[in-house]
């Protein structure tokens, strides 16, 4: 059984790792040496997890779905100690929406100038906000009304609105991505969301460029360079330089442009990493090979990083949320896999290292730097 | 009239410990009965109806020995000295 107990101290790096049965923190000072804490939350699945030191906090959130009683979040201010409740259930659709919280999928910090505002995404498609830490939440109306509600279909892991892309630098600019649906983005504050999804191939559609109804598995951007968004599909990989208005092809060098999971380097908007996944059909590493690739350039090369990675017979998926980075310098770089093994790099990913290989199915990672770059959550 | 809500023992934190609810309310079917479950105990009712007002997908609610899922559903009658019991279903990964 892991540790329970997590008293980390200024400048020591955690990865929040979420899995279908409970989730786990992997804890170390010099990102050499780690320490498994957990399980939090046993039989209950985590799709989402952040961990939030604006505001004066040690917060850390975690979104549960019990398999009999229902999802939530959960809050620690203790590292894991304990954690909020037992009390009502902190996200749920008003009444007379017709609709029910099935899960949460992302839990995301608000702008460093609005400490206390978190963003949540959820099943079915929504965005939630919190303007108190994430005590309470509620629905934001202009996505929860969305005229094209009713033509948004479930992918495979359901219907869910699992990225959120806050502009640092104007609170009114968002960008948001769902499966199906694809990219949406508010200019005034969530009040309206237009669909930005021009030149993203819906490969299950008749019309192949529909204004939405992709399937986008993941989009990121560097906030010193918020209007280039990088966007991981249900087939193809794409950059935006306009926040969405139109997208191009970068699946230049990569074995698949299928795949889930994309994380942006902390300190480089131009260096992106993928871990391409072979197909929709056969969701594994290509050729039985982890491979995580990495471009430097903003996509008009892709490279594969595999020192410390198995290069055969590895038939590893992935997901959407369980590849992360660090803030440190170098950045640490993190991912999880179905099969419940959690791999770490500390050197931009140049090498890696199993850090856990027996763990329940991951589902997410994120990762913090106790103490540093207000312990924001990659 | 007394009706007696069996909960799971995964429920009990959030009715402050306690494994049976009683409702000396008059009720007519589970429906309201559940209402007043909610009314005092609202975190219980968040883990076994959805906003939506439904039974949730994994939960089994019984009258007796019988599953409401093959009665009336929530319009289930009830009758003084009936007790409900709130199960969680033979399911799960």
């Amino acid at each position: 059984m892991a540790s329970p107990t997590l008293k980390p101290t200024t400048g020591d790096t955690l990865v929040l790792v979420g899995t279908v049965k409970g989730a786990f923190i992997l804890s170390s000072a010099d990102r050499k040496d780690w320490t498994l804490h957990g399980p939090y939350f046993p039989g209950e699945s985590v799709y989402a997890i952040a961990y939030d030191e604006r505001g004066g906090r040690t917060r850390t959130l975690a979104a549960t779905r019990s398999f009999h009683w229902g999802s939530t979040i959960r809050l620690s201010d203790d590292y894991g100690a304990t954690w909020s409740g037992p009390e009502r259930q902190s996200v749920r659709f008003p009444e007379g929406s017709g609709l029910a919280l099935v899960q949460v999928w992302q839990i995301k910090l608000g702008r460093a100038d609005e400490p206390d505002v978190l963003y949540a995404g959820v099943e079915p498609s929504c965005l939630f906000e919190s303007r108190d830490g994430g005590e309470t939440w509620a629905a934001v109306e202009g996505i929860l009304n969305h005229e094209h509600r009713p033509k948004w279909t479930p992918g495979g892991g359901g219907m869910c609105l699992h990225t959120i892309v806050p502009d640092p630098s104007n609170s009114q600019r968002m960008a948001i991505a769902m499966s199906t649906g694809g990219c949406y983005r508010t200019d005034d504050g969530g009040k309206t969301w237009r669909a930005r999804n021009a030149g993203v191939r819906a490969e299950f559609l008749p019309n192949k460029y529909p204004e939405f109804g992709q399937c986008v598995h993941k989009v990121v951007h560097h906030p010193a360079r918020p209007e280039r968004l990088f966007l991981q599909n249900h087939w193809g990989l794409y950059r935006s330089d306009d926040w969405g208005d139109n997208w191009t092809d970068i699946a230049n060098g990569v074995p698949s442009d299928f795949g889930f999971s994309m994380q942006v380097h902390p300190h480089d908007p131009d260096t992106v990493y993928i871990v391409p996944i072979k197909s929709d059909a056969f969701r594994i590493t290509p050729d039985a090979r982890l491979r995580v690739y990495r471009t430097r350039n903003a996509g008009a090369s892709w490279h594969a990083l595999t020192a410390g990675l198995p290069q055969q017979d590895a038939y590893e998926t992935i997901l959407r949320d369980a590849l992360a980075a660090d803030v440190n310098d170098p950045a640490g770089v993190y991912f999880g896999t179905r099969s419940g093994k959690v791999y770490g790099s500390a050197d931009d990913g140049e090498s890696w290292t199993e850090l856990a290989d027996a763990l329940p199915s991951v589902v997410c990672v994120k990762s913090a730097v106790v103490g540093k770059a207000g312990g924001a959550t990659a | 009239m007394s009706i007696a809500v069996v909960l799971p023992r995964a429920l009990y934190p959030y009715a402050r410990g306690s494994s049976t609810l009683t409702i000396d309310d008059r009720v007519s079917s589970v429906r309201d009965a559940l209402s007043i479950v909610g009314q005092r105990w609202p975190a219980v009712l968040d883990r076994v109806m959805t906003e939506r007002g439904e039974v949730r997908e994994h939960v089994n609610i019984f009258v007796g020995e019988d599953s409401i899922r093959f009665g009336d559903g929530l319009a289930t009658a009830l009758e003084d000295g009936d007790t409900i019991m709130i199960v969680a279903a033979v399911s799960g990964g």
